[in-house]
């Protein structure tokens, strides 16, 4: 492999005589001598010295080489093809396996487009990825080293993979076994390290040679960010990055990407579809992932006010405005008879219902909750790119129509087929369906208003009254909600005003913990340079996966407000235990805290103002009563708005 | 014993403000609050019976005694039924009273954060 010619054998002989010999004595490394007897007289120091192991296993074994490595360092070449693609940012916590690559980004590259970012956790580093697609519709880059950094990482990737979200992943990795260093490096190496993530990643690669890198990089990106996008890995030899460009490589090029149109539908299918919308009695659209950018958001409003068909926002994008009176729940979907989905997660579980009390050996009951005779349609890019291990795929479900197709990219003709597809007869109905539909909408405010009213003045305080007050401090900003905790998340997606695409980022995907913190930062970084003002509701149990996130968000000045849903446990675990305690006619064991033994964050309660302040942010709290939270909110947002970020513990109702 | 620990926790933690809630409560609605904690009714329908992700609302309109007994007695669906075992008469009883105690909530709109 390329690393055959990277390193001067001079040096690697003196490295071996230096370092790896020595690990089999029992010398110590400092360079200090000592004789037998004198050690053997001295009191041992209350420090000893570390031998020889421990020092290699500290430092990776290396020792740095003294000869200058001639010629332009192929790490470089590797920076100008990442420039080429304009990525802004390199979320990494460094690793050795990589210092080639880190080195030239650096000082070769003035740290500047991509500028490397330092995060506490890979995890954190490809969450930030996440958030900082999603509030710019630009990818950026996570560098993570060898098998340990990236299985740190793997939960992160899975919440992107099933979020369909692009991020381009450089994995370190020591290829030539009889080349590496011996010890750590050597652990932290694989044969093919993209196998850890490969079920939940749209593509991998491990290039050989520079050129090999700047295919597969330019490839990477394109695949990435062709709908529907996902994930990339590339693992990136040590050897590779460290060698010096050969004189055989002088005509390298950096390939031009020209980005991919997206998956459109079928015409014959779209017109079907059409047919349906414009002459069933109650259609419904439902859509999760269907709006890319704001024009995905404005193509549906376009649909549905052409039909006057409710529309059912499942929350992974904004997809709808939710100040629309088209905008409905999901109890809709009982009575229609046409139902189109548009980039569902799960159609199953959209149309049916799941009953946790037992029955069936304590699986419960799988229920139907839609009329007999409805016919479904679903424009899905995700059937596209399936993988067998996973089971993010959901149940199955039978569709009368489906198009494996981007959704957004399909609309502007589906929205032509029904323009000719509606005769007058059916203008009536729609006027008619349209009077009931703006009717229904005021209900429903008015009904949200009367429970945000239950529990106002209540401590711990209710969700509806912390989002509530939040609202007269940033109504007039352009802000952007980058997260929520689930538990918190329908509060304020009821209540605030959401009209624009980056104001609500979705969920985490896989709904694996350690996402809020991390996909908040990058998401505000993201916002920073756009001039929106970003805040989250964290929960309290996502929080503590990932603390150190915290650190990354002061330490390279990105300001967001982070409001902690404290309700102090895992609240989606409380009443599975209560539950099964009740099944079993046994009393759920409290031991000391609120919920059954295993499931509470107390004794002690978490200081997370405490734990944020030691990291640089603004804190206060923890707030327990509703009357303070409003002043406390106007400081928060005054200091965000100064450019820095601030956290307030709130004790919350559980959910 | 492990009810005397359990009560002596929610005692402190009420002590302390942590489920507060509001000020003038009788002792027997008090009684009720603990139990409410206790069998962990709050864990879907809030300290306050607001409702929640998890539970509706029990509050304002709190069903009549006889109808919540049987509900919990006999849910068949989201909610796990409570037998006798687990919950008595009586702490249900109490329980009953609590939320009965609990003061009406404001009308939205006197609440200008609710008014827009």
């Amino acid at each position: 492999m390329a690393r055959k010619d990277a390193r001067p054998d001079v040096s690697r002989r003196k490295f071996l005589a230096g370092v790896a010999v020595a690990g089999a004595a029992t010398t110590v490394a400092t360079g200090a001598k000592a004789s037998p007897g004198a050690t053997a007289n001295k009191r041992l120091p209350s420090a000893v010295m570390p031998n020889t192991l421990q020092i290699a296993a500290e430092t990776g074994g290396l020792r740095e080489p003294t000869t200058q490595i001639p010629g332009r360092p192929a790490s470089d070449y590797m920076v100008d093809v990442i420039k080429s693609m304009k990525i802004e940012y390199i979320y990494s916590n460094p690793a050795s396996s990589f210092r080639g690559l880190h080195e030239s980004l650096i000082n070769y590259g003035k740290n500047t487009m991509p500028e490397f970012l330092t995060v506490t956790h890979e995890e954190a580093s490809v969450a930030m990825c996440h958030g900082h697609f999603k509030a710019t519709g630009k990818p950026q880059m996570a560098l993570m080293h060898g098998t340990v950094g990236l299985q740190h990482a793997a939960m992160a990737v899975y919440n992107a993979w099933a979020d369909r979200v692009p991020l381009i992943m450089i994995g370190g990795n020591d290829l030539d076994a009889s080349k590496r260093p011996p010890g750590v490096p050597t652990v932290h190496s694989a044969q093919d390290i993209n196998a850890l993530v490969r079920d939940f990643t749209k593509w991998d690669d491990q290039p050989v040679s520079l050129q090999h890198f700047s295919q597969s990089f330019v490839r990477a990106y394109k695949y990435a960010m062709t709908p529907p996008y996902g994930p990339v890995m590339l693992a990136l030899d040590a050897g590779v990055q460290q060698a010096s460009i050969k004189p055989e490589e002088k005509d390298l090029y950096t390939p031009k990407y020209i980005p991919a149109s997206p998956p459109h539908a079928d015409p014959a299918a779209l017109r079907e579809t059409a047919k349906l919308l414009v002459n069933a009695q109650n259609p419904v659209i439902v859509a999760d992932r269907c709006a890319r950018t704001q024009a995905g958001i404005d193509s549906l409003v376009q649909l549905a006010e052409l039909i006057q068909c409710p529309v059912v926002n499942q929350q992974n994008r904004v997809n709808f405005p939710n100040t629309h009176y088209l905008s409905a729940g999901p109890a809709v979907i009982r009575n229609a008879d046409f139902i189109l989905g548009l980039e569902l997660t799960d159609f199953w579980a959209t149309v049916g219902g799941w009953v946790d009390n037992g029955e069936h050996d304590g699986h419960g009951i799988m229920e139907s909750r839609h009329r007999p005779d409805v016919k479904l349609a679903h424009i899905n890019s995700v059937e596209l790119n399936t993988k067998s291990n996973m089971q993010d795929f959901q149940r199955f479900m039978p569709v009368d129509i489906l198009m494996p197709a981007d959704a957004q990219a399909s609309l502007p003709l589906l929205i032509e087929y029904v323009k000719q597809a509606i005769t007058g007869d059916r203008k009536t109905v729609f006027e008619q369906r349209g009077a009931a539909r703006r009717k229904a909408y005021a209900q429903a405010r008015a009904s949200m208003k009367q429970r945000a009213a239950l529990g106002w003045d209540a401590s711990p305080i209710s969700i509806a009254r912390m989002t509530a007050e939040l609202w007269p401090h940033i109504k007039d900003l352009d802000w952007s909600m980058v997260n929520s905790s689930s538990g918190a998340a329908p509060w304020p997606l009821q209540y605030f005003p959401i009209d624009k695409h980056y104001q609500w980022l979705g969920r985490s995907g896989a709904a694996g913990q350690g996402y809020g913190p991390p996909a908040s930062i990058g998401a505000a970084l993201g916002n920073k340079s756009l001039g929106r003002f970003s805040f989250s509701y964290q929960g309290d149990g996502d929080f503590m996966y990932v603390p150190g996130s915290l650190w990354t968000a002061t330490h390279h000045n990105i300001p967001m407000l982070m409001m902690i849903h404290n309700n102090r446990g895992y609240h989606q675990e409380v009443m599975h235990v209560q539950r099964l305690s009740n099944r079993r006619n046994r009393v759920a064991n409290l031991g000391k805290t609120m919920g059954p033994v295993g499931t509470s964050i107390e004794n002690p309660d978490i200081d997370y103002a405490a734990m944020a302040k030691s990291m640089g942010w603004w804190s206060a709290g923890p707030i327990k009563d509703p009357a303070e939270l409003g002043t406390v909110l106007a400081k928060a947002v005054q200091v965000v708005r100064a450019g820095e970020p601030a956290l307030i513990d709130v004790w919350n109702q559980p959910r | 014993m492990r009810f005397v620990v359990r009560s002596q926790v929610w005692l402190a933690a009420i002590a302390a403000g942590l489920v507060l809630g509001f000020a003038s409560m009788s002792s027997a609605s008090e009684k009720g609050k603990q139990l409410f904690v206790k069998h962990g009714c709050w864990q879907c329908h809030g300290f306050v019976g607001q409702g929640g992700l998890a539970g509706p609302a029990l509050t304002p309109e709190v069903m009549p005694f006889e109808a919540m007994n049987n509900f919990v007695r006999n849910s068949s669906r989201a909610m796990p039924p409570y037998t006798e075992a687990i919950l008595s008469n009586a702490d249900l009883t109490e329980i009953h009273a609590y939320l009965v105690s609990l003061p009406k909530p404001a009308d939205p709109n006197s609440v200008p954060l609710l008014k827009q």
